[in-house]
């Protein structure tokens, strides 16, 4: 808030300068502003690697505007599930993104939509960046027909094209992220595929079976930690004899990222996906991060951490601020604008939750469909032998 | 523990030895293919049709498959589509699911069943449930094939039947071949079904020759998933059973007709979807029922047999209360003599047909 009001009067202040009088910040018109800068970002720890990425990087107002209106709808779309939940319109699992926007957009920035990506259950914001619609993401939260799972999925269990969930079991995405890598090797398409996990997954000896048939067979798979330093309620020293998950690859290089900040993100993307596109095999990255909510919606997530620890991370490294600061601050954008954004995101997730909540419920004739694809029309048995239901791929 | 190939269908009630079944009267260009064959060449002509098959199992490669049922793929296919894994059931059948929902359509191989328990997470939560999590947006085809059950001298950890355990789950469909045409017409329909299939194999059968007519010699030939196949018509007292224990019933079978009693076999080829009309039909011309299996009885093939025949329009046909015959329960034992009590005999089957029809 602080850093704002300098901003905020240090711009005003430059206005008076040019013209002798007060200008409104408003009054300004967009070629006035700094089309492209260069940043420097944070060195990254390496493993079993002699480069890492650039720590310098350019940003172009339309991608840092683009970056800030995704981030920032994620935020609130994650805002808007925590209020739907504890209206109890949203029910069961829901494990809130946000304070982590900047892997999601950093990562999607890196890499190029015919990639693939597969994650865990903390997963609505890479469903965001990965294509559907807010409208999609919060109807399925709510169990409505029109979620993009048509209600029959839930929280944990939303998928596109290329993007494979949203899964529920800890771990298990890991060897499903490398098989994808496989299916892109045996294609020959030179795409890859983002498999991503936790530092609570990161024990899980799944992940270290895919690790070795990774690394054997040289797939195209950018695995990457996300590392909020807690695992549901454990922290990461109380779940991990080594903490340094970026080298627990081991045979797999490495590298540790500042997942706070998106420019950093996708400049280790970029890194990481020309790395294992052409043949060199996997790569494993980790991203330091951190989520503002507890572990899911019936966590209240303060057990196990301070509330001055969630405060200090929301004050000094929050992703959305940090871009915002850095863009403004170099004559980027104008807070016209970003309150332009912010009014037009407001908009949209509003409009999305009012579908979310007035959509109807998938009818009960769906109860047994799908459960296989491409298959003639079969009975299923009810829950008494007279209840015979019809099931439709 | 082959069975011999000798002709005994006189009135012996010999010894160890099997019958041979005389299957189809001379059909022209008809075989004699072992099941181990059957699934190769329906494997190799799979792999043939579709670039986009490929296998992955232990020592399905280089060694040529632990019951060298791939024999002579990988030198024909290569690297890139016979796939040795590391012993690692839980990461490979994980990739390979994760491969099927990128759009390729794996085949993997368990080198038994029993290690399959490790993967069990990937074939339920990954490939069965996942076409109707994502309301119908994620198919995933696959399948996961080799030898479950009963393997003479394996012990307990080797020799568990999983078919009861798979066929519970909705999202699976569980095929258990018992001849080579099952064996080859329904791994054909397995790979080109869209959906995860588990494809019960058992090492038993895998040395035995069976009569293959010209139609089941075709690249096309298919035999469709869910549909039981009568082995031998009768009229007193219905069999039905699947894998292995089919060999036992037609044995049964024969023994029980020099009473005058005729047993009709049912081998069920499919376990999930289960051919229940098939099953009823027959019961309603026999009004006996026995399921014969060699997995353990409690929440059982023939247990949910049963239980469906109580429920549906067979039950009223029944003269008897129809029964189980089933592997005993208890984990398999090493003893040749214990082993062999542990699974159901020709003269337990015998026994149970005589108690239902009460002779």
């Amino acid at each position: 808030m602080q850093n704002m009001l300098t901003v905020v009067a240090n711009t005003l202040k430059g206005g008076a300068k040019i013209n002798g009088s007060r200008v409104v910040v408003s009054a300004r018109s967009f070629a006035d502003l700094t089309p492209q800068a260069s940043f420097d970002i944070k060195r990254c720890d390496l493993h079993r690697l002699d480069e890492g990425p650039s720590v310098q990087t350019v940003l172009t107002r339309e991608d840092g505007l683009r970056y800030y209106r995704t981030m920032q709808t994620v935020r609130r779309m994650e805002l808007k599930a925590d209020q739907l939940y504890k209206q109890k319109i949203i029910r069961g699992f829901c494990h809130l993104y946000d304070g982590q926007e900047a892997c999601a957009v950093g990562i999607e920035a890196g890499i190029n939509p015919t990639d693939h990506l597969i994650t865990a259950y903390r997963v609505h914001g890479y469903t965001y960046t990965r294509g559907v619609s807010v409208k999609e993401i919060l109807a399925e939260l709510t169990g409505r027909k029109g979620g993009i799972a048509k209600g029959k999925g839930g929280s944990m269990h939303m998928y596109a094209k290329n993007f494979y969930g949203g899964n529920g079991i800890v771990g298990a995405q890991v060897p499903l992220g490398a098989g994808v890598a496989l299916a892109c090797q045996y294609q020959a398409k030179n795409e890859v595929c983002v498999t991503l996990y936790g530092d609570g997954a990161a024990n899980q000896g799944q992940i270290f079976e895919a690790f070795n048939m990774a690394a054997l067979w040289k797939l195209p798979c950018i695995f990457i930690c996300e590392n909020n330093k807690y695992g549901m309620g454990t922290s990461v020293e109380r779940a991990s004899a080594s903490t340094d998950y970026y080298k627990r690859g081991d045979y797999i290089p490495g590298l540790r990222v500042d997942g706070m900040d998106v420019l950093s993100v996708r400049e280790a993307t970029r890194f990481a996906a020309d790395y294992c596109r052409y043949g060199k095999g996997p790569i494993l990255m980790e991203l330091q991060t951190y989520r503002y909510h507890g572990h899911s919606m019936s966590d209240p997530g303060v057990s196990y951490r301070t509330r001055d620890e969630i405060q200090e991370v929301r004050g000094k490294s929050d992703p959305i601020t940090m871009l915002k600061d850095r863009m403004i601050s170099n004559n980027m954008a104008s807070l016209e604008e970003i309150k332009d954004i912010d009014a037009e995101i407001r908009k949209e997730i509003e409009e999305a939750a009012q579908f979310a909540t007035s959509d109807p419920e998938p009818p009960l004739e769906d109860l047994c469909n799908h459960i296989f694809f491409n298959d003639t029309p079969f009975e299923v048995r009810g829950t008494s032998p007279w209840v015979k239901l019809k099931s439709i791929s | 523990m082959a069975y011999l190939r000798s002709i005994l269908r006189s009135g012996k009630n010999a010894v160890p030895a099997v019958l041979r079944r005389e299957f189809h009267r001379t059909l022209p260009a008809a075989v004699q293919v072992t099941v181990r064959d059957a699934i190769k060449e329906a494997l190799d002509e799979e792999l043939e049709r579709d670039e986009r098959v490929f296998l992955l199992g232990e020592e399905v490669a280089l060694f040529e498959g632990a019951y060298k049922v791939t024999r002579g793929l990988w030198k024909k296919y290569g690297d890139k589509r016979i796939i040795d894994t590391p012993i690692t059931e839980i990461g490979f059948t994980g990739i390979a699911v994760g491969a099927a929902m990128a759009g390729l359509r794996p085949v993997v191989e368990y080198m038994s069943f029993n290690f399959s328990m490790q993967s069990v997470d990937h074939i339920i939560n990954s490939a069965a449930k996942t076409y109707y999590m994502s309301g119908g947006l994620q198919p995933v085809s696959i399948v996961f094939r080799g030898p479950n059950g009963a393997a003479p001298g394996v012990a307990a950890q080797h020799a568990q039947c999983f078919a009861a355990w798979y066929g519970h789950v909705p999202g699976l469909k569980v095929v258990s071949p018992w001849s080579a045409e099952d064996a080859k017409g329904l791994l054909k329909s397995a790979i080109r079904d869209d959906n995860p299939v588990v494809f019960l194999e058992n090492e038993i059968m895998y040395s035995v020759p069976f009569e293959m007519s010209e139609e089941s010699q075709s690249k096309d030939f298919l035999i469709p998933i869910g549909k039981a196949k009568i082995e031998r018509k009768g009229n007193h007292v219905t069999l039905v059973s699947h894998s292995h224990v089919v060999s036992r019933c037609m044995d049964a079978a024969a023994v029980l007709a020099k009473d005058g009693i005729e047993c009709e076999v049912i081998n069920l080829r499919t376990i999930r979807p289960m051919d229940m009309e098939a099953i009823e039909t027959s019961v309603m011309k026999t009004k006996h029922l026995i399921t014969v299996e060699g997995g353990w009885p409690q929440f059982g093939v023939g247990g949910e047999i049963l239980a469906r025949i109580m429920e549906g329009p067979g039950f009223s046909y029944l003269n008897a209360p129809a029964v189980r015959v089933t592997g005993v329960d208890i984990p398999m034992p090493y003893a040749k003599h214990l082993e062999e009590n542990t699974l159901p005999q020709i003269k337990d089957i015998v026994f149970s047909v005589k108690k239902t029809l009460n002779v």
